[in-house]
């Protein structure tokens, strides 16, 4: 399994991430090479064996449709690199 | 004083040998002596650790104390602590005062530990050295330079360096046994969902689990007595009864039965580890136990299955940093997506981009069935393995780790040489058991680590093996000499 410039391209950018156009060929042979690693799996054959997601087959939990947090947002808030009248602020989107 | 256990340290201040004010300084001086060498906190809380030891002191004074009030102690900085920074490790919560505690966090509180401050780790808790922190490596107290292991190092060396008695750590493919393996400390990792991961910063959401880094197996037992339990704020969280973890510390292990997986023991070990492992399982075999050769036969399909599910999970969970609601945020972004990709760009380190990538491109359309769920399917072949095992043998034992403490940038440019050093304990977060390390030896100074994997919710027959062989061995009680 070998990736070239343009999917590691098109990876970085599905996952949101900016990465240096000079550490593509690096990202390109080191991603490659975890996907020959995983390509192992091909070495058995899985037919019929059921996927599992978690290992003790437990299901969701399900609660009462109660409201139990309270609102905290100027608490969290506090955190956010920038906000205004109880709204986050990002670029404009819509001009 | 500093080299005493747990157990040690709760007589003392039951029968008022010491006040947990001057075991709070005590250990607070020797992470400040010592954190320049070693580098294992994140961050050191002087002013709060002395305020909530005279908390606890009250406590006692009053009668109101726990086995563990007063009792100083170190969080792996992936533990949310509120109104104190939790960095993950990473740049990109490097500004990040957690806003609430963790499960984990708020029931040491509650028993009256003393927190002294945050350990470093691998960022994200990505990584099997310690090398990926933002904070820069952590170095083993045994030889600096070498690595300590990941991602818990900074708690395994504080541990091994006896700069606090005991630290929490998370292991999602042997975070908390092979630094434990590589520190010559005790590191249990627990049944997943038997400790609540409400507040402990996600990585593989399907493998992630917190669990102790102690001296010893009873020192671990007594932590697990304060952490364990169903909590309803994790959706996963276990409802399982939860046991006294040390009731069954001093039975016998007389009849005990020890599988002992050939592909454990095959090419691949170093022979001076197999012979430090086979000393270890023969101490066990003169408390009474058997031995008997099984088979994990899908064994070398666990890394390639965890590199799979482990990065897909990864990619999912660091979605949520996106420099808008918290964490690091670009300069000047020029539009949104500019502010997205910049602030991840910038806020995360090369191996969590590799592996945010890696997950990001096998949940990609038209891939999933070739990698997510294939690697599903052998995580039930895993499971399997595991569960025919278990119905011959109580506990399986091995290696925890592939070689002593490597040296620092030995694998740091070569990923994969790094994750197949991970081969033994990945399994076991694929099928979401519990295990242990124990320290049972040293290769030239170097400590080696033994692995006991027990079946689901068998914590406490982990603990009373682990206890026993610790009764008859001193592996545990080496302190590296620079430290004692």
């Amino acid at each position: 399994m070998s990736l070239d410039k343009s999917e590691v391209q098109k990876i970085a950018w599905l996952a949101r991430l900016s990465i240096d156009e000079q550490d593509i060929p690096n990202y390109s042979d080191e991603l490659s090479n975890i996907l020959d690693l995983v390509d192992r799996m091909n070495s058995v054959d899985t037919k019929g064996v059921s996927p599992i997601a978690h290992p003790l087959d437990l299901v969701a939990r399900l609660r009462s449709d109660n409201v139990t947090e309270t609102n905290q947002r100027d608490h969290f808030q506090k955190h956010a690199p920038l906000t205004e009248d109880g709204c986050y602020l990002v670029p404009k989107v819509i001009e | 004083m500093h080299q005493s256990t747990l157990t040690q340290l709760s007589t003392a201040l039951k029968e008022k040998k010491v006040s947990s004010e001057e075991l709070t300084q005590l250990y607070l001086d020797r992470c400040k002596n010592f954190n320049e060498a070693l580098n294992c906190f994140i961050t050191i809380n002087e002013d709060v650790a002395l305020e909530n030891a005279r908390t606890a002191d009250k406590k006692i004074a009053e009668g109101k104390n726990t086995d563990l009030t007063g009792i100083p102690f170190a969080h792996k900085d992936i533990f949310c602590t509120n109104g104190i920074k939790t960095s993950c490790g990473s740049k990109m919560l490097d500004n990040f005062i957690a806003p609430y505690d963790a499960t984990v966090v708020e029931k040491m509180n509650d028993a009256g530990m003393v927190m002294l401050g945050k350990t470093n780790m691998d960022e994200f808790a990505m990584g099997s050295s310690n090398e990926t922190s933002f904070y820069g490596p952590v170095k083993n107290p045994w030889d600096s330079d070498h690595v300590p292991g990941g991602s818990s190092g900074g708690s395994a060396s504080a541990v091994a360096a006896r700069l606090c008695p005991a630290a929490t750590g998370t292991d999602t493919g042997g975070s908390i046994r092979q630094p434990a393996s590589l520190c010559g400390i005790t590191g249990l990792k627990p049944t997943y969902g038997r400790v609540s991961r409400y507040g402990m910063i996600a990585f593989a959401s399907s493998l992630d689990q917190g669990g102790p880094m102690t001296q010893t197996a009873e020192d671990a037992a007594l932590i697990m007595n304060v952490i364990a339990g169903f909590d309803k704020r994790d959706s996963t969280s276990a409802e399982h009864p939860v046991d006294d973890y040390t009731f069954r510390l001093n039975d016998s292990i007389e009849g005990l039965k020890i599988g002992l997986p050939k592909e454990y023991f095959g090419e691949g070990l170093d022979s001076n580890i197999a012979k430090i492992i086979e000393d270890g399982i023969k101490e066990l075999e003169k408390l009474g136990a058997s031995c008997k050769e099984i088979e994990l036969p899908n064994t070398d399909l666990s890394i390639p299955a965890y590199y799979v599910v482990a990065p897909a999970e990864c990619s999912s969970n660091l979605s949520r940093f996106d420099g808008v609601r918290f964490g690091y945020r670009c300069e000047e972004p020029k539009d949104l997506p500019d502010l997205y990709c910049r602030s991840r760009g910038e806020g995360f380190g090369k191996e969590v981009k590799r592996r945010i990538m890696i997950g990001t491109y096998v949940l990609s359309a038209g891939y999933y069935d070739a990698y997510y769920l294939k690697a599903q399917q052998i995580r039930h072949l895993i499971r399997d393995d595991f569960q025919n095992a278990f119905k011959d043998v109580d506990v399986i034992a091995g290696p925890t780790a592939t070689g002593t403490a490597f040296k620092l940038n030995e694998k740091l440019n070569d990923p994969v040489s790094m994750y197949l050093s991970d081969i033994y304990t990945v399994s076991v977060n694929l099928a979401g058991l519990p295990a242990i390390s124990v320290p049972a030896g040293f290769i030239e100074n170097l400590p080696v680590g033994m692995q006991l994997i027990g079946n689901y919710f068998e914590e406490s027959r982990l603990l009373n093996i682990a206890h026993q062989y610790q009764q008859v061995t001193d592996w545990h009680k080496q302190v590296p000499k620079e430290y004692k």
